[in-house]
């Protein structure tokens, strides 16, 4: 059994290593995500200190609703979270800053461990669909992915679903290149489906572990290209005999609000499983992914940290909730 | 979305309305709904802050508490403040009385600045200047190829050398060449950066110090959320930009970044980007993108949709039917047939004018189907002289009608309610005017008045 999850060694390094970890710790990479995490929080300024628990008044309360709301939490989550916590600090429940900070912590990591944390790969071939909006950073992961499987010892081979956008292919190609693995690109005239059906039959005539399936960026609200996406996913249904062994919807942690309705618009066409909040390495904090986890019931599995090969990392639910609250 | 602005509003102003006359409190808990529908929309939450306060200082100073309209001023008041902050400027690019104009691109990754590059170029090109582009990404893998195929799309040079040189060394090769060509205007395509990646904020301050842009522009997504604030303000600090180009407003993100953007930097936002094709550019408008944000209702957007979706023959049949005020519920239907073909209809319907509080019904999937089938069994439950002119569907007409379409008489007046206030607003649309924002609000507030 191959999955792609959360390698506890990775996450807790002070810790000691994990159990069951199948993915080696790696030093140099984890380096490099807390150097990449230490730019944003320099280059923020802090809107919560360790002091703001000192005393928990309804400054307390203010402050921390401000703070969940510019991590782009959203109204709505902020005011459930913010008033659960008041109320068990009001009832004695949760006594004291250290406790408070804790508590909340654990709400907001609660919020965000929806549905299956990890992304199975046991089929074969197994086939991962990746959709989104324009810009989210698709081919970038599918990239980053390439290159984490083939680490890990499988066979990659990519599908250039997105016949839309120029040099689209050419970038993902570069990605092949990168991550040593096979491509394959459209003939004249085909569309998405032709592509990854063909890629499929390639991968299984030629026992390839994994497909990587690129789409081209859509907007949500054109309907007609959400349709397309559905035909992708009823062709490879009919190839497969089944579904996708995994469809990710990429997310920009920048995205506001909107990131909620891109989950549900593109969750009503295709069987999203997972979300890969992108984009991390800046100082957004990507609290929408609260609200499409709450919400929809999906959580995010993967996040990315930058535009490197080796710039993705598995979600952890506590690190994301600590770095919320910007410390 | 939209329909939930709206329907606070609305339902705050019915609140207001039905009181009579103002007090502070009705006042503030108008202000508390605005503020929860600004933060729902994006826009940054101190900006949010700021602008509420504004707001009430202006609504209670404008003397609403004096009068008889309170709900209407609110609005308006609400809604001239946001198209202040949005924008009169009246800013256009600046031209370079010799040599190529220099406009330089910038923002974060996937902002779509390479495609806003192509775009400018062909907008401009049609302004019959002499265009070229620069690819200075050399960093994102086919970056180069695509601006290349763009560029050849919209049909203007593309400088590029490639990915190895350095981004500084090839923009500034690039403006030589265009001095060379005599080129009335050169394009500068930069990385995506983050700003707060030191070194790439160095690179493009460096670009910028090379080729002295007389334009530079900040892409900025509008679907951005709170962190739209510190992007603006990092690249601010950094290049001192000129204008931001706010890029896929043809999604339904609400766009609150703009007027965070905005608000923080003072820089003017100056073009629009509705899609993916090379034509979809255009000018930035602060008072339709403030109606967008307040969930008024675009109703432009709504009408400009819908004609790409429809052949021209029948755009020119369309214009004529408004131009002459022939525009009748068979039309309606047309339109909302057509409509449908570009979203969802609840997105869509959630940008006209009144449909708010209808929204709320349609809460649930595929309801959209459903509706539009209602909608149609009534209107073909009608005359051919009740659809050309439904002012005559009254008492029995309503009741005959509710019958044939196994519907009730509500439904068919709220039909004749919507398409009439439609019909107003379009027509003012068709002699240029643009609709105000009281009378898209008409359609709720006189209901209530009738009572």
């Amino acid at each position: 059994m191959i999955e792609l999850g959360a390698a506890p060694s990775d996450a807790a390094p002070d810790e000691g290593a994990g159990a069951d970890d199948q993915v080696q710790p790696r030093r140099g990479v984890l380096r490099r995500l807390r150097e990449s995490l230490a730019t944003s929080r320099q280059a923020l300024s802090a809107e919560l200190t360790s002091s703001l628990f000192e005393t928990l008044d309804s400054e307390t309360w203010e402050r921390l609703e401000e703070a969940l709301i510019m991590a782009d939490v959203g109204a709505r989550t902020t005011a459930e979270v913010v008033g659960r916590l008041e109320a068990e600090v009001e009832s004695g429940k949760v006594e004291g800053a250290d406790a408070a900070r804790a508590r909340l912590i654990e709400l907001l990591a609660e919020l965000a461990e929806v549905g299956e944390g990890t992304i199975d790969l046991r089929k074969r071939p197994a086939l991962i669909l990746v959709v989104g909006v324009n810009g989210a950073g698709k081919t970038t992961t599918i990239g980053k992915l390439a290159g984490r499987l083939s680490e890990m010892g499988l066979s990659v081979l990519l599908a250039a679903g997105d016949t839309y956008r120029a040099a689209a292919v050419e970038q993902l190609t570069t990605w092949a290149e990168r991550a040593g693995c096979e491509i394959v690109k459209a003939e004249t005239g085909q569309d998405a489906g032709a592509v990854i059906f063909d890629a499929i039959e390639k991968a299984q005539s030629s026992g390839v572990d994994v497909v990587l399936a690129d789409t081209a960026g859509r907007l949500h609200t054109r309907s007609d290209l959400m349709e397309e996406l559905a035909k992708v996913n009823r062709v490879i249904h009919k190839k497969l005999g089944e579904g996708p062994a995994e469809t990710l919807i990429v997310v920009d942690a920048t995205t506001g609000q909107n990131g909620l309705r891109q989950a549900k618009i593109f969750g009503e066409a295709v069987a999203v499983d997972g979300v890969v909040l992108t984009k991390l390495d800046g100082t957004a904090k990507g609290g929408i992914a609260l609200a499409i986890a709450g919400e929809l019931g999906i959580p995010v599995k993967l996040i990315g940290v930058g535009e490197g090969i080796d710039d993705l990392r598995p979600f952890d639910p506590t690190e994301f909730a600590t770095a919320l609250l910007g410390e | 979305m939209f329909d939930q602005l709206s329907e606070r509003l609305q339902g705050t102003m019915s609140d207001l309305r039905s009181r009579g006359k103002l007090s502070e409190d009705d006042v503030d808990k108008a202000m508390r709904e605005i503020r929860l529908a600004l933060l729902e929309a994006d826009v940054n939450f101190k900006v949010t802050k700021k602008f509420v306060a504004g707001v009430r200082e202006k609504a209670i100073g404008a003397g609403v508490l004096d009068s008889l309209d309170p709900g209407q001023m609110v609005v308006k008041v609400v809604n001239e403040q946001l198209t202040e902050l949005m924008g009169g400027s009246g800013r256009d690019l600046a031209f370079a009385s010799k040599g190529p104009t220099v406009i330089l691109m910038a923002g974060l990754q996937g902002s779509g600045k390479t495609t806003a590059t192509a775009k400018l170029a062909k907008h401009l090109k049609g302004e019959s200047k002499s265009v070229a582009v620069a690819a200075c990404d050399t960093q994102r893998p086919a970056a180069v190829e695509q601006l290349q195929r763009l560029g050849q799309q919209a049909g203007v040079t593309v400088y590029q050398q490639g990915t190895e040189r350095d981004p500084v060394d090839i923009a500034e090769w690039a403006l030589g060449q265009a001095k060379l060509a005599g080129t009335d205007a050169l394009i500068i395509d930069t990385a995506g950066r983050l700003h707060v990646d030191q070194d790439l904020m160095d690179q493009l301050v460096e670009i910028k110090k090379r080729t002295k842009p007389h334009n530079v522009l900040l892409a900025v997504d509008a679907m951005t959320g709170q962190d739209a604030v510190n992007v603006a303000e990092q690249f601010a600090a950094a290049t001192e930009f000129d204008g931001v180009l706010m890029t896929k407003l043809d999604g339904d993100a609400r766009g609150g970044a703009a007027l965070s953007v905005k608000a923080v930097t003072g820089k003017p936002i100056l073009y629009a980007s509705t899609g993916e094709k090379l034509d979809e550019l255009e000018r930035f408008h602060p008072d339709r993108m403030a109606q967008r944000i307040l969930g008024m209702g675009d109703v432009l957007s709504l009408i400009e949709k819908a004609e790409k979706e429809i052949d021209v023959s029948d755009a020119e049949d369309l214009e004529r039917k408004l131009r002459r005020n022939e525009f009748t519920l068979d039309d309606f239907l047309k339109q909302l047939k057509q409509v449908r073909k570009m979203g969802p209809l609840t997105s869509v319907l959630g940008m006209m004018p009144g449909m708010g509080k209808a929204m709320k019904e349609l809460k649930n999937a595929n309801v959209d189907d459903r509706e539009l089938d209602r909608l149609e069994a009534i209107i073909l439950s009608m005359t051919a002289a009740e659809r050309s002119n439904p002012d005559v569907i009254r008492g029995s007409r309503r009741r005959r009608i509710a019958m044939g379409s196994g519907t009730n008489v509500q439904a068919v007046k709220q039909l004749t309610k919507q398409f009439d206030q439609m019909r107003k607003v379009m027509k003012q649309v068709a002699s240029g005017k643009m609709p105000s924002p009281e009378a898209l609000m008409q359609g709720q507030l006189s209901a209530k008045r009738r009572r």
